[in-house]
């Protein structure tokens, strides 16, 4: 394609004019992403901490006191006592406390012996959290016991085998540390795919596309003159991103910029070119603002991994992310910012990238015609 | 590809810029398929002005983007300059400027950046510039505006501003797409001064759509369009020349010129009657003599014969060519090749409107009727910026009263406060004596309003859109059933019942709103802009069905930038910028700003009073 450079820097020239003085523009390229950073960052926690626990000690002696203490020491959970488990019923009923547990009457016996057990009642609505509270509460109640061993025995050794878990990547298990970097996909995608889409179908709507297309322009000329522009204006985007990231939510970021420089060009050209396919058929502002976010930016929150693992997708969910681009890109964020440079992933996502976003804009360049229909 | 070539520009020469041999274009469309240029062959000349006229959907747009290569024909071809577009279309484009429908400006660009943008563009080398931005600024009286951002301007200025950009890299092949619609005509008459100069003295080539037929006689050639297909090439004396002795004015003062158009129209042989100037303007079929014929239907009227107009040569050609819409709108005289117009576009309308709420009456003289509207200093800001000035003006029941100016003039927003769509800013409003601040609802159940563009649900059909308004109107059982057979059966809509109005012709979707705004027989009927994008002939159906309604004693509001239609108002006000510039009779305006010139038109009025402002 031949692209004159005097006419590709009045079409820059022109795009940043436009987008410097359109409120929208801006609106999408900076204040959504700030928004959703601070949503993220400080509003969205998957994590169970200080969760409120109902107790029902229906003898209270020296050790359900030990053990409460035990519990209040775990930033994890609140506990609350109640005087019997029909109150307790009543608080969880209410949501007041979302998990009881019930130290019977033999409690203190049985523990003095060898077999005592507590009784865990735990609101199972939000299944993510009853299974996060459900493993915090059994890992406390083994620590309990193994200090006991410990205190009485002077040896855990009586206890037998006990799991000692370390948290690798991210061990201060901040859900934070892994949804800002996936965040920087999605906020890519409203502007490269969203933004392009939206200005490309309204010169169209405004008949400006016509003009142009009058004028010795060439089509390499049109399309260059749109991809430069929200090309810089989404690294932009994802710079801001970064610096938020790191500096205002302190998430740990491990592996080297020019890395995430490399992913995020390659991720930024194929969302571009997603842009780009869309605005060839959709030639209203609307459609095509509906088709980018249904074909795009929902795709990039949901099946991308950023928040749901892929893992535990049904497979044909799981075969469709393979198409979905934000999935290696979020991949190449996450071990990026969290692990370092872990070259295997790294290669094998930016492969994928490359693929994608040849692909797309391959397309766009064999579909976009200097013609009107 | 076609083997052979034959008449190749070589052998044209220099003599035709453009030539277009057996050109076809279809367009597909929900299922149908449009032919949207059919078998088109014309040469348009070098270093003059070439007009192309023609009704809505007549193919002008379609065949200009097909000059500039945006469009690839079906069939045919087609050079520029010798040059084969299909083949060479960046050559081109390179040698012409194009200004779309919209102008093609970027809004949220100034005046100046538009200019270097289209400049850069165009390959205008740095040095040049200066000197001709100077002589284009010049020229159009741009230069005191060059910082403000193009959606800032004026609809007269836009226009100005685009067709200068087009205009940068001095360009062999000029062509405009209807560059004069809803513009002032005072900027129509400067753009066409612009035209005129670049032709002149750049030797430009330039051909400009038009919906506006009075400038067709401006051009040296007039190519006339319709469904696709030429109907005649000439230049503008030859069609005016083809239907001279055949026009004439009929003035009756005693009668009201609607009432005088009503029963000339019946008369046989009249094939186009128009209210003009101070009286009826026919055209009549060849050699007949209207003098003889007339006093038969009106004894006191005085018939003297006027010039034939493009208008008359237009409306006779098109209605030779125009397919019946139902057979008895069509009426054969033997012996004579021209038919009669459809009944209704020709002034003949047998209608009861009855108008629900309004008590039938003759028609008296206005002064005897009491207002139904009344306006006292109406204002409406947006922001900073005062888009309607202390206004004021009252209607009389079975008036029809008229918002005349351009684009921005102010006139639909005055319209959405009237109507109760829009709160005023300031000001008193009184509508079918309802305060509309306090009743706003009472008072619509007494009015109809018919927006712009039409508000029709386009996935409907023509009765499930009449279905939907007669509901919205609160009618029920029988009542909704009468209704909806009485639009169906004054209206011609019946044979397109079952048609979706996204695929109803304009005039017809225009019939359809119509329709949908009298479903509740309201005593007001509020058009904004109704006749606009709508070809000559459909207009005057259109006014003719307004004619009988405000003789039933609907009053009606309308808004329209065609300063002809002016004619048809009983009364008038012509706003510029927010302000009412001048309020009257049609012929006391007349009287008052124009008062030594013959047979002045509305337009000249318009001029005359925004040149007086200016000066």
């Amino acid at each position: 394609m031949r692209i004159d450079h005097a006419r590709l820097f009045a079409l820059i020239k022109k795009e940043t004019l436009q987008i410097i003085r359109d409120p929208s523009s801006i609106a999408i390229a900076i204040g959504l992403p700030v928004v959703l950073l601070f949503i993220f960052g400080y509003g969205v926690s998957l994590d169970a901490k200080h969760v409120p626990v109902g107790v029902v000690a229906d003898n209270p002696g020296a050790e359900t006191a030990d053990f409460v203490s035990g519990l209040r020491q775990s930033e994890y959970f609140e506990p609350i006592g109640f005087g019997s488990m029909a109150e307790a019923q009543e608080a969880l009923m209410k949501g007041d406390v979302n998990s009881v547990i019930w130290m019977k009457s033999d409690f203190g016996r049985k523990i003095r012996g060898n077999g005592a057990s507590i009784g865990v009642f735990v609101n199972g609505v939000d299944a993510n959290t009853a299974r996060l509270i459900e493993g915090y509460l059994t890992g406390v109640w083994g620590q309990w016991l193994k200090r006991r061993a410990v205190m009485s025995f002077g040896t855990d050794a009586g206890q037998g085998a006990v799991l000692e878990s370390r948290i690798w990547f991210n061990p201060d298990v901040r859900s934070r540390n892994y949804l800002v970097p996936g965040l920087i996909a999605v906020i890519m995608t409203l502007t490269g795919a969203l933004l392009t889409a939206m200005v490309v179908a309204r010169e169209w709507e405004r008949g400006t596309m016509e003009a142009l297309m009058s004028t010795p322009v060439t089509i390499g000329e049109i399309l260059a003159g749109k991809v430069i522009p929200y090309f810089v204006l989404g690294m932009g985007g994802m710079g801001l991103s970064v610096v938020m990231a790191v500096y205002l939510f302190n998430v740990p970021f491990h592996g080297s910029y020019i890395v995430l420089f490399i992913a995020s060009s390659l991720y930024l050209l194929a969302a571009l070119g997603m842009g780009l396919l869309i605005s060839t058929f959709a030639r209203s502002q609307f459609v095509a603002g509906q088709v980018a976010i249904i074909a795009t930016y929902l795709p990039a929150f949901i099946l991308s991994g950023f928040i749901f693992d892929i893992r535990s997708m049904p497979l044909p969910i799981r075969i469709l992310t393979h198409v979905i681009p934000a999935r290696y890109f979020v991949s190449i964020l996450q071990t990026v910012f969290s692990a370092g440079d872990v070259y295997p992933v790294i290669l094998s996502n930016t492969m994928a990238l490359i693929v994608i976003a040849s692909f797309f804009m391959g397309i766009v360049a064999i579909k976009s015609k200097k013609r009107l229909r | 590809m076609p083997s052979s070539r034959p008449d190749r520009a070589s052998d044209e020469g220099p003599s035709c810029a453009v030539s277009a041999r057996r050109l076809n274009k279809t367009f597909i469309a929900g299922g149908r398929s449009i032919k949207a240029v059919d078998d088109l062959s014309v040469d348009i000349k070098p270093r003059a002005i070439t007009g192309l006229v023609g009704p809505d959907g007549a193919g002008k747009t379609t065949f200009m983007r097909m000059i500039l290569g945006l469009l690839a024909p079906d069939g045919g071809e087609i050079t520029v300059f010798g040059r084969d577009v299909a083949d060479d279309s960046g050559e081109v484009q390179a040698n012409a400027g194009y200004m779309p429908q919209r102008f093609g400006l970027y809004e949220d660009l100034s005046v100046l950046e538009n200019m270097e943008l289209y400049g850069d563009l165009k390959g205008l080398s740095r040095d040049m510039r200066k000197a001709r931005y100077e002589g284009l600024f010049k020229m159009s009286g741009l230069a005191p505006f060059t910082l403000r951002l193009a959606g800032r301007l004026s609809g007269g200025m836009k226009q100005k501003l685009g067709l200068i950009c087009t205009l940068l890299s001095s360009p062999r092949l000029l062509v405009l797409d209807e560059p004069t619609v809803g513009v002032d005509p005072l900027s129509r008459r400067e753009l066409w001064a612009i035209v005129d100069h670049m032709v002149e003295r750049e030797e430009m080539t330039v051909i400009l759509s038009t919906a506006y037929l009075d400038e067709a006689e401006r051009c040296s050639d007039v190519i006339l369009m319709h469904e696709g297909r030429l109907i005649r090439q000439a230049g503008p004396k030859d069609f005016t020349d083809m239907v001279a002795g055949q026009s004439f004015m009929v003035t009756a003062p005693s009668l009201g010129k609607r009432a005088l158009r009503q029963r000339l129209s019946g008369v046989k042989g009249v094939i186009d009657s128009t209210i003009q100037a101070d009286g009826v303007r026919l055209v009549v079929q060849k050699g007949m003599d209207p003098a003889a014929s007339v006093p038969g239907v009106c004894p006191q009227a005085s018939v003297s014969p006027v010039p034939a107009r493009f208008e008359d040569a237009f409306v006779f050609l098109v209605r030779q060519k125009e397919t019946p819409v139902s057979a008895d709108s069509m009426t054969h005289d033997a012996g004579f090749d021209v038919p009669a117009a459809s009944n209704a576009a020709n002034g003949v309308i047998e209608v009861d409107i009855p108008a629900a709420g309004c008590q039938p009456e003759g028609t008296p003289a206005l002064d005897d009727l009491h207002d139904v509207i009344v306006v006292k200093g109406l204002e409406r800001w947006f922001g900073g910026f005062c888009a309607v000035k202390k206004v004021s003006f009252s209607v009389k029941k079975g008036e029809i009263f008229g918002l005349l100016g351009a684009n921005g003039a102010g006139k639909s927003t005055t319209f959405r406060m009237l109507c109760g769509l829009l709160p005023p800013s300031g000001g008193h409003l009184e509508v079918a004596a309802e305060d509309l601040r306090n009743a706003p609802a009472r008072a619509r159940a007494k009015i109809g309003y018919m927006a712009q563009k039409f508000s029709l649900y386009v996935n409907l059909t023509v009765a499930q859109n009449l279905e939907f308004f007669a509901g919205a109107y609160n009618l029920k059982g029988i009542q909704k059933k009468e209704r909806i057979d009485w639009a169906l059966r004054e209206f011609e809509l019946e044979p397109y019942k079952d048609t979706t109005s996204n695929d109803l012709p304009l005039g017809y979707k225009q019939r359809l709103a119509l329709a949908a705004a009298l479903m509740h027989g309201p005593q007001i009927l509020f058009l904004d802009e109704p006749t606009s994008g709508v070809d000559p002939i459909a207009r005057r159906e259109f006014w003719t069905r307004i004619n009988v309604l405000a003789e039933s004693g609907v009053t009606v509001l309308v808004t329209t930038h065609f300063m002809e239609e002016a004619e048809y108002c009983d009364r008038l006000v012509i706003m510029a910028q927010g302000e009412v510039l001048a309020m009257g009779v049609p012929d006391e305006l007349k009287a008052r700003y124009l008062p030594d010139v013959p047979h002045v038109t509305m337009e000249d009025v318009f001029i005359s009073i925004l040149e007086g402002r200016g000066a």
